[in-house]
């Protein structure tokens, strides 16, 4: 019992702070060696430099993937949280047969392997006499970035009084007027946040942009092809050191908006306990 | 409290007796849902159905030839080459997700039962790393495990080892780590969520009843957590077993798995039957091996009793 | 103000109000009254328009409101869970429905202010809704729906959520409020004294069927059946056997009471000559030492139960087959009187109502 006790009180969070350093350490030497001026990743460290970084703008191949991925990311957190909206509030607001197969079916590609997705996607694409460009990406996210999309919106609209809708129709709003000053600001926080989500999974996933895209490549392919020059590898660590760092951002962004989603249907719903 | 429970309930005795209104209510949420229901039967639902068709066919040079035949299977299931790799995959998938959940059940418990305020801090902490690339964090093992690479010359400047060893990375047991740490907020997560609704006063009523914290743990926390350590299990099994990078980046020859031979017979000039067979092939064995898992666990966590 | 015309609400079989009529006049306080599934929520909505009904009609100021929405309906709603939006303030809640009346700025602020200072949250108007307690996220719900100067304020178990001592008091305040802004309030409780405490008239409901609409007194001193005298609160029940039926009233044997002659309820149906009679617990009087009175009764106390103001009394009477329950005021030592103790009850015969099963 004792011993249980000190496991509790000192072991468990001593393994929690191991673990945190386990997930975070691997990561965190992308920054590190992406400021040292040897050309491997070694250590002792060699010195500080930048000029890994100053040499990624003046090289047009990366500027081209970063722009694709650009394009790619804003077009799939679109589409991803305009199709997580419905999905979202069907499964939010009402019932109906087969709610939970339907909801089931559309986050499998959460589980499921997903280069059996990917080639699955890939023949189906191609034999509809598709050419493998940014668009077949752009499919191809939205169906990883929609399993997302839904839990972030999901979370945001539980708890939406119903009853908030009615009030506004009792005051005189229409229909309309209600969604426009009722319901989107109290669903707004989720909906970027879905935005953002969607966004940065499409900026760092590999394995759809793999199969799908045709000559134009995203910025994850683009390192792929870059990894097989040892001579690279500095650039390649400054570049995913940006893209880390961007996730970061847009993912603590959008932890900031879910937070505030939550707290407002949270303040909606009265404690009646 | 029981105004509310009244209503609650007369709201639930209208809902279940009313078949008219629940009819159009089902109509209007089918309706809702049917855009994102029609995207993923086309882009999933459909190709998976192809996919599952063309490991029937046979390929003749450039033309599919459509006659039903299981010669695919055959050579996916025989034929040495794949069968390793399928036998490797499933079991590397294996050790990934007991390790991982090994390894994450702790974590979980922690957060849960000692998080305190800072519980979706912790959460946040433990989930900002997997949402970073995938492609980098298996960039970042490489770097950490390669010849030249951090742990070597770590050791080395320790003196611990004379020369680098070869021996960290383009093996097995590199895959499996990779994985672990990709796997790890996929496994935390579900733990979590299970224990978090594990009434604590069960457990006080247990302490109650004469149990010591161990056998309070064992009896009514770890049997209640179990849908948790199920579907953290079924989540990192069935997507690792076709895990394309990791095996790629730090597996080397002993590493490859099933992943890199479905893509090699989707790639130029290759033969897609037999691809379509080996994933077909896989998601049915792996489905078999996760299930087969579940089973055990639930035999064992009624045993715990 | 307010006519329900045979209206009935059906989810297939389930008939969640059948053929109800009613009719509520202008400037009054009507509550519907009932358990919950009585349908009394359904009604209210259906005046509010937020459901319909299956068949029937309702008239509001004359005016028939089939398919007009609820936001043209000249009804305001206070929502049980309040639906105080959360992303406005106290404020810009209260003026959420004037927007759309176009209003010129100064006016709009002033019938928020003045709507504020009659529910007494005069300057709280830049509170966030997040900030506010029960008993003023009520007061917000109040002054939102006041603003509009609907014709009809619905109030849907508005004091449910909150605590017994504030739920006592906004009984007051609501009933003050009605009396000074003068529009009809219709109420949805499950509270009897709520009903009593605040009404000019209640509708007792039960199972989609309206029993009894009546004054409060009325509803409490004659209520036509079992159902209504036992939602109400407690009463005693006499076996009685009929003697003489008239067009007003009936006249039935009892074994305790003997001889009475009562007025004859609307619903009374003479069942093969046997009747109901009912006296509430406190028109029962004890009588103390060698008082007397016209009418009374002998027995003895077989249980007692203390509450304070109160005492209630068990008297097991010979002739009752049941014994007879008696609340007596603490004021002479009603608490006092001892389990087994012999003792005297004085009734009123006019307090013995005749009663629908």
């Amino acid at each position: 019992m004792t011993m249980l006790r000190r496991m509790a009180g000192v072991w468990l969070p001593a393994y929690a702070a191991l673990y945190v350093a386990f997930l975070y350490l691997p990561v965190l030497l992308l920054p590190v060696f992406s400021v040292n001026t040897a050309a491997t990743p070694r250590f002792p460290l060699q010195g500080y430099t930048l000029k890994w970084y100053e040499d990624l703008p003046h090289t047009p191949a990366l500027l081209d993937a970063a722009r694709n991925s650009l394009v790619v990311g804003i077009s799939a957190a679109l589409l991803a949280t305009v199709l997580g909206i419905c999905a979202a509030r069907a499964i939010t607001r009402y019932r109906f047969p087969a709610r939970q197969p339907i909801q089931g079916l559309i986050m499998a590609p959460l589980v499921l392997p997903e280069i059996i997705v990917a080639v699955s996607m890939l023949i189906v694409l191609l034999q509809l006499g598709l050419s493998l460009s940014l668009f077949t990406v752009v499919i191809g996210h939205v169906l990883v970035c929609i399993p997302y999309s839904m839990t972030v919106l999901t979370a945001g609209f539980e708890g939406f009084d119903r009853s908030l809708e009615e009030a506004s129709a009792d005051l005189g709003e229409t229909a309309f007027g209600t969604f426009r000053r009722v319901t989107l600001p109290m669903v707004a926080p989720a909906i970027v946040s879905s935005l953002l989500v969607s966004f940065t999974i499409s900026l760092d996933e590999f394995i759809m942009a793999f199969f799908l895209t045709g000559t134009e490549v995203t910025l994850p392919v683009y390192i792929w092809g870059q990894l097989r020059f040892a001579a690279k590898l500095p650039s390649v660590l400054a570049l995913g050191t940006l893209l880390l760092a961007g996730s970061i951002i847009l993912l603590s962004a959008a932890e900031l908006f879910r937070r505030r989603a939550e707290r407002r249907t949270q303040a909606a719903s009265i404690p009646l306990a | 409290m029981t105004a509310v429970a009244e209503r609650i309930a007369e709201i639930g005795t209208l809902r279940s007796r009313h078949k008219s209104w629940m009819r159009s209510e089902s109509a209007q949420g089918l309706a809702l849902i049917s855009p994102t229901l029609i995207f993923a039967m086309v882009m999933l639902v459909v190709p998976i159905l192809v996919v599952i068709a063309h490991s029937f066919w046979t390929q003749n040079y450039l033309t599919i030839d459509r006659t039903f035949t299981l010669e695919q299977y055959r050579i996916a299931l025989t034929e040495p080459i794949y069968r390793d790799l399928l036998l490797r995959s499933l079991w590397i998938s294996l050790v990934v997700s007991a390790a991982t959940v090994i390894l994450a059940y702790p974590i979980a418990y922690f957060i849960s039962f000692h998080g305190g305020r800072h519980k979706s801090l912790w959460l946040f902490l433990i989930t900002i790393p997997f949402w970073t690339s995938y492609l980098l964090r298996v960039m970042s093992w490489k770097v950490v495990l390669g010849f030249n690479g951090v742990l070597n010359s770590a050791l080395l400047g320790m003196g611990i080892i004379s020369e680098p060893s070869p021996a960290f990375l383009y093996n097995t047991t590199a895959v499996v780590i990779t994985l672990a740490h990709a796997w790890a907020a996929f496994a935390i997560l579900p733990i979590f969520v299970s224990l978090e609704k594990v009434d604590r006063t069960l457990i006080e009523a247990a302490t109650d009843l004469g149990d010591n914290p161990l056998r309070s743990f064992l009896r009514v926390t770890l049997p209640l957590s179990i849908p948790g350590v199920v579907s953290a299990i079924l989540i990192v099994m069935i997507p690792t077993v076709g895990d394309f990078i990791t095996p790629k980046m730090v597996g080397g020859k002993d590493g490859v798995m099933i992943a890199t031979a479905i893509q090699a017979q989707f790639g130029k000039g290759a033969n897609w039957p037999l691809g379509a067979a080996l994933s077909v092939a896989t998601m049915i064995v792996v489905s078999a091996m996760a299930g087969a898992t579940v089973l055990l666990l639930r035999g064992m966590a009624r045993l715990a009793r | 103000m307010i006519e329900i015309r045979d209206v009935t609400r059906a989810y297939g079989t389930f008939k969640a109000l059948d053929a109800a009529s009613l009719s509520i006049g202008e400037g009054e306080f009507f509550s519907l009254l009932g358990p919950s599934g009585c349908g009394k929520t359904t009604l209210l909505r259906m005046i509010a328009g937020f459901d319909n009904p299956t068949s029937g009609s309702i008239l509001v100021d004359g005016q028939p409101m089939d398919g007009i929405p609820a936001n043209r309906r000249p009804t305001n709603m206070v929502f049980q869970s309040y639906a105080i939006f959360p992303h406005l303030n106290v404020e810009q809640n209260v003026a959420y429905g004037l927007k759309r009346r176009n209003l010129e700025a100064a006016e709009e602020k002033r019938r928020v202010e003045e709507a504020l200072a009659q529910v007494s949250l005069s300057g709280l108007g830049k509170r966030r809704a997040t900030e506010l307690s029960g008993g003023q996220r009520q007061r917000v719900a109040l002054a939102r729906a006041l603003v509009m100067r609907p014709k009809v304020l619905l109030l849907d178990e508005p004091l449910s959520a909150l605590d017994k001592k504030l739920r006592e008091q906004m009984q007051v305040e609501l009933r003050h409020l009605q009396q000074t802004v003068g529009i009809t309030f219709v109420l949805v409780t499950h509270d009897q004294y709520e009903a009593l405490a605040m009404s000019d008239r209640i509708a007792v409901m039960f199972g989609g069927r309206i029993a009894q609409v009546a004054a409060p007194k009325e509803i409490y001193q004659k209520p036509v059946n079992r159902q209504v005298a036992d939602f109400l609160g407690g009463m005693n029940f006499v076996k009685a056997d009929l003697v003489e039926e008239e067009a007003q009233a009936i006249v039935v044997d009892t074994a305790g009471f003997g001889r009475i002659r009562t007025e004859k309820p609307a619903a009374y149906r003479s069942d093969g000559g046997n009747a109901t009679l009912g006296i509430r617990p406190e028109r029962l009087r004890v009588l103390w030492d060698d008082e007397t009175a016209s009418h009374e009764v002998a027995g003895r106390v077989i249980d007692r139960h203390y509450f304070g103001e109160i005492t209630h009394l068990i008297v097991e009477v010979p002739g009752f087959e049941k014994p007879l329950s008696v609340t007596e005021t603490n004021s002479f030592g009603a608490d006092d009187i001892p389990v087994g103790a012999p003792i005297r009850l004085a009734y009123d015969p006019d307090a013995l109502v005749a009663l629908a099963d």
